[in-house]
């Protein structure tokens, strides 16, 4: 009878066919899911794993199965300390009936739901699905930037995979240069110690001088050509790919016509310009600013859930978007990129007076400027601020409407396909 | 290899799994535990929940469920509810077992006997394993189920082959010849068969289609004769043969459905003497080994303190299968070294026998029903503190019948007996009618017991996936214990 043992742990990922077969089953619920993330996930947390929550009745599994509450049933149980034949137990779960021998339904499981982890790339992969992106642009925000090598020099020690074969036989040639010189000595002391001994005509002496000559021709012969000592690799050292700086404004018009439906569409506007500002800048900053008549700097939770009343001006925005890159953000230092979510409401001069700041202070100093008109038009005229920003004519400015979730990406689509320059602003 | 022979500490080589091995299989040969070879598999704790998903099988198709499974068992796992099993042990040839990595030199000295020794054992000498398993082809069985799968997928889509599986694995329950001994699995004869199979078929539409065109009489319209003559109880065998609108690739997943269930139906029914003949034989290899000092003293406790574990009895709640098992052997062993008058009265044909021989009579010719009517001894039932309890439909009290202490004993022997009978928790449902020469329509009929009827919902939606693979209609009459039908579906 033969035995073995068999390492199994390398192979790995034998579930992954089942995992991927599972998600799309629960695709969804899982969509459902990734609603409610997206209204309560921070822009910044988009680019996490997650958890979520499945009700069991979506991957239920029936089969014909007896109903444990129905008929008579009978069982033996252990543990009996006081009670004698004809006593009553209540039949309740505290009473120590546990589920019966009949097996539940399903997993034989009582609980409804159960969670488990979403990676970060089946999280963003049904956010893109939804928002229907193109594969290519999906492949590219799934990537994450690895850190990359550069050449450290010669270690001595490494991976096999890494041996530098010149470094390490120049290594061995010195050692034996060293090795061997230091033998030759030896040789040259024994050589005369045996020649002494014959003259003395000691067989004994002669013997032991034989002997010792033999055994430094030994030593001689065990100098290695390679050695352990000798290994040399090549060193991969990590480094970090060149940091660059982007700041993210967030600009929204918050009054009462922006309800949650256009909110909900500007948060994923928002949300798919920072994920691939992340994938372009190693650090972005996000600035929020909501605005009625007046613009106020806010943190993201009041930006998405706090509610003013107010008019509508939304050069008051730009301003304020101006006054806060003069304060922190140097267009020499960052790259600035404006995202503008509006129902495209403003009153009077506002509009044209917006676009003119537009054209005169911001886009001179930002990377990019677009403006996203959310929600279904109130009526077949373009809005005023529409209209406005039509005249603008930049390479740096884009605009369009997003009507439903599938027409975020159009938006964005201009940015998305523009070959970065080079020329980054190093942070 | 260590210094000192004898193992200690808790750290541990693959070469020590051996030597816990060799030794155990040399205490194992005084007693004559016969064993398939072992093939001892080190898995990470994500490869243990694999395991989990598939009862165990190395090799498995591809289906959400098992998705499922994993997804649930793995949150268990890491939430901290529920800790993983430190082995898990399938009967093939060789015999594999999975041991966990992160466990301890001690418990793997605990599971090698309890699963390459006791379950091996188990598997290769009793006899319901012997006729409804076959350990030498269940892996290329496997193998050729999943290819098959596989193959279907790409040839037929993924959500087709997807919805066949979820409507046969709703039926997998029904899916057993309980009194029909199966073939052997056999995978190059699967292979011929299901060509040969697809020929038939193939011929019998070209003649159907043949003979659509040439004119011929009227058939008499005599009574149509029931089919099947009598009610078959192997639905997913029935539906296989029978289904009028299922392609071949449909009928070939039904079969390997059926085929895999079957291949758990021993298990199903030996759990309790299968789980205390390994935790009796690893607890008595665990002191041989000590006695022979190759393992040392903080192995045995570590690995006595496990056992422990294993074995406790929570109070009324459920049997534990290991706790009732090892009482069980032990008893056996206690009857046959020295009975008692009362075990003489009980059990005359094993008092006073050879235990040793008494024991591997029983590990081959027994399930857990016929092991607990034989064998359970008053002492068992008094140590348990057994009682059984009745209640009726919508009572709110169970009402004690029986206590171990008094003369009901062979009243709750029989009724723990009977509550391992697969019939206790498995419908009985079976094909009574089939109209196959005129509206196509299945009959179904469920016996019920003691007013024990199907929970509703589950039915009408495992009937919902029945329907999709019949093609027409299909109605399931449930009957009580009189025969009247107390609901249609």
């Amino acid at each position: 009878m033969t035995s073995v043992i068999v390492d199994r742990r390398p192979d790995k990922g034998k579930s992954t066919a089942n995992r991927q077969r599972v998600l799309k089953r629960l695709s969804g619920a899982l969509k459902s899911q990734v609603d409610q993330l997206i209204a309560r996930r921070k822009l910044n947390e988009h680019d996490k794993a997650t958890e979520v929550t499945i009700e069991r009745k979506d991957v239920s599994e029936p089969s014909f199965s007896i109903d444990p509450a129905s008929g008579d049933s009978a069982r033996v149980v252990p543990g009996n300390q006081h009670y004698r034949v004809g006593d009553k137990i209540p039949r309740d779960p505290a009473g120590g009936q546990g589920r019966g021998q009949g097996q539940g339904p399903g997993d034989g499981d009582d609980e409804d739901a159960f969670r488990f982890a979403l990676s970060r790339e089946e999280y963003l992969s049904l956010l893109f699905d939804e928002l229907e992106l193109p594969a290519l642009v999906k492949k590219e925000l799934l990537e994450i930037d690895e850190n990359r090598f550069r050449r450290g020099g010669v270690v001595r020690y490494g991976n096999p995979g890494t041996v530098c074969v010149a470094r390490t036989f120049k290594a061995s040639i010195g050692r034996r240069v060293a090795a061997e010189a230091q033998f030759e000595e030896a040789l040259e002391e024994a050589e005369a110690a045996l020649k002494l001994a014959r003259l003395s005509a000691e067989p004994a002496r002669v013997q032991a001088a034989q002997l010792e000559l033999k055994e430094v021709r030994q030593r001689g012969a065990d100098i290695p050509f390679l050695d352990p000592v000798d290994l040399r690799h090549r060193s991969l050292i990590e480094v970090q790919s060149p940091r660059t700086a982007a700041v993210m404004f967030c600009l929204m018009d918050v009054s009462s016509s922006m309800d949650e439906a256009r909110k909900d569409l500007a948060k994923r506007f928002f949300t798919l310009l920072y994920l691939f500002l992340t994938r372009k800048y190693a650090k972005v900053e996000l600035v929020f600013i909501r605005h009625t008549d007046q613009a106020q700097e806010v943190d993201e939770d009041t930006f998405f859930n706090g509610t003013q009343a107010g008019s509508t001006k939304v050069l008051s925005a730009l301003a304020k978007m101006h006054e806060i890159i003069r304060l922190r953000y140097p267009a020499s230092q960052y790259n600035i990129f404006g995202a503008q979510a509006s129902d495209g409401d403003s009153f009077g001069a506002d509009s044209t007076d917006s676009s003119a700041y537009l054209i005169a202070q911001l886009l001179p100093e930002s990377r990019y400027f677009v403006y996203a008109e959310v929600g279904e038009a109130s009526s077949n005229t373009p809005t005023s601020l529409w209209t406005a920003y039509c005249g603008i004519q930049s390479e740096q400015f884009n605009m369009a409407t997003v009507k439903g979730r599938n027409e975020v990406y159009p938006a964005l689509a201009k940015l998305f396909q523009k070959e970065q320059p080079v020329a980054y602003a190093m942070g | 290899m260590r210094e000192s022979s004898t193992l200690s500490g808790s750290e541990w080589a693959m070469d020590d799994l051996l030597a816990i091995e060799q030794f155990c299989a040399g205490h194992a040969e005084r007693y004559g535990l016969d064993t398939f070879p072992n093939q001892m598999e080190v898995i990470t704790s994500e490869q243990m929940l694999d395991s989990y998903v598939s009862s165990g099988l190395p090799v498995n198709y591809a289906h959400w469920s098992f998705g499922k499974h994993f997804l649930i068992e793995s949150g268990k796992y890491q939430s901290g509810a529920n800790a993983l099993a430190y082995e898990i042990v399938l009967n093939t040839n060789p015999c594999i077992a999975f041991l966990m990595e992160g466990n301890s030199l001690a418990m793997q000295a605990l599971v090698i006997p309890h699963a390459c020794f006791g379950h091996n054992s188990f598997s290769k000498g009793n006899y319901l394993f012997q006729q409804w398993t076959q350990p030498d082809a269940v892996l290329d069985y496997m193998l050729f189920a999943r290819n098959y799968v596989a193959d279907c997928e790409e040839r037929h889509g993924a959500e087709r082959v997807e919805q066949t599986l979820d409507a046969l694995h709703a039926l997998r329950d029904q899916g057993l010849d309980k009194y029909k001994r199966p073939r052997k699995l056999d995978t190059r004869k699967e292979r011929v068969e299901q060509a040969r199979r697809l020929a038939v078929a193939q011929e019998s539409m070209r003649q159907a289609e043949y003979y659509s065109v040439v004119p011929h009489a009227e058939k008499p319209t005599a009574a149509e004769p029931v089919f099947p003559a009598s009610p078959e109880e192997n639905l997913l065998y029935f539906i296989e043969k029978h289904a009028p609108k299922l392609e071949p690739w449909q009928r070939e997943l039904a079969r390997i459905v059926r085929k895999i269930a079957q291949y758990f139906y021993p298990q199903r029914q030996t759990q309790v003497m299968n789980e205390g003949w390994a935790t009796f034989w690893h607890h008595r290899l665990l002191n041989d080994m000590y006695d022979a000092r190759q393992i040392d003293q903080g192995i045995l406790l570590e690995c006595l303190h496990s056992h422990t574990n294993v074995i406790r009895q929570p109070e009324y709640g459920r049997l534990n299968p290991y706790a009732l098992g090892f009482a069980a052997w032990n008893e056996i062993k206690r009857v046959c070294e020295a009975p008692t008058t009362e075990d003489r009265e009980y059990l005359p044909e094993i008092a006073g026998q050879d235990w040793l021989k008494t024991f591997h009579d029983v590990m081959q010719n027994y399930r857990d029903e016929s092991f607990l009517l034989q064998f359970l001894t008053p002492k068992l039932a008094r140590d348990f503190r057994l009682m059984a309890i009745q209640t009726r439909e919508g009572l709110d009290h169970w009402t004690v019948n029986d206590t171990a202490g008094g003369e009901g004993f062979k009243a709750i022997r029989s009724q723990l007996a009977a509550s391992y009978r697969l019939e206790s928790y498995i419908p009985e449902i079976s094909v009574v009618r089939y109209g196959r020469d005129s509206d196509r329509k299945l009959v179904l009929q469920h016996q019920s017991y003691n007013g024990r009827t199907l929970h509703s919902a589950q039915t009408e939606q495992t009937l919902k996936h029945l329907r999709w693979l019949w093609g027409f209609d299909v109605t399931l009459e449930a009957l009580d214990q009189s025969g009247r039908t107390i609901k249609t579906y």
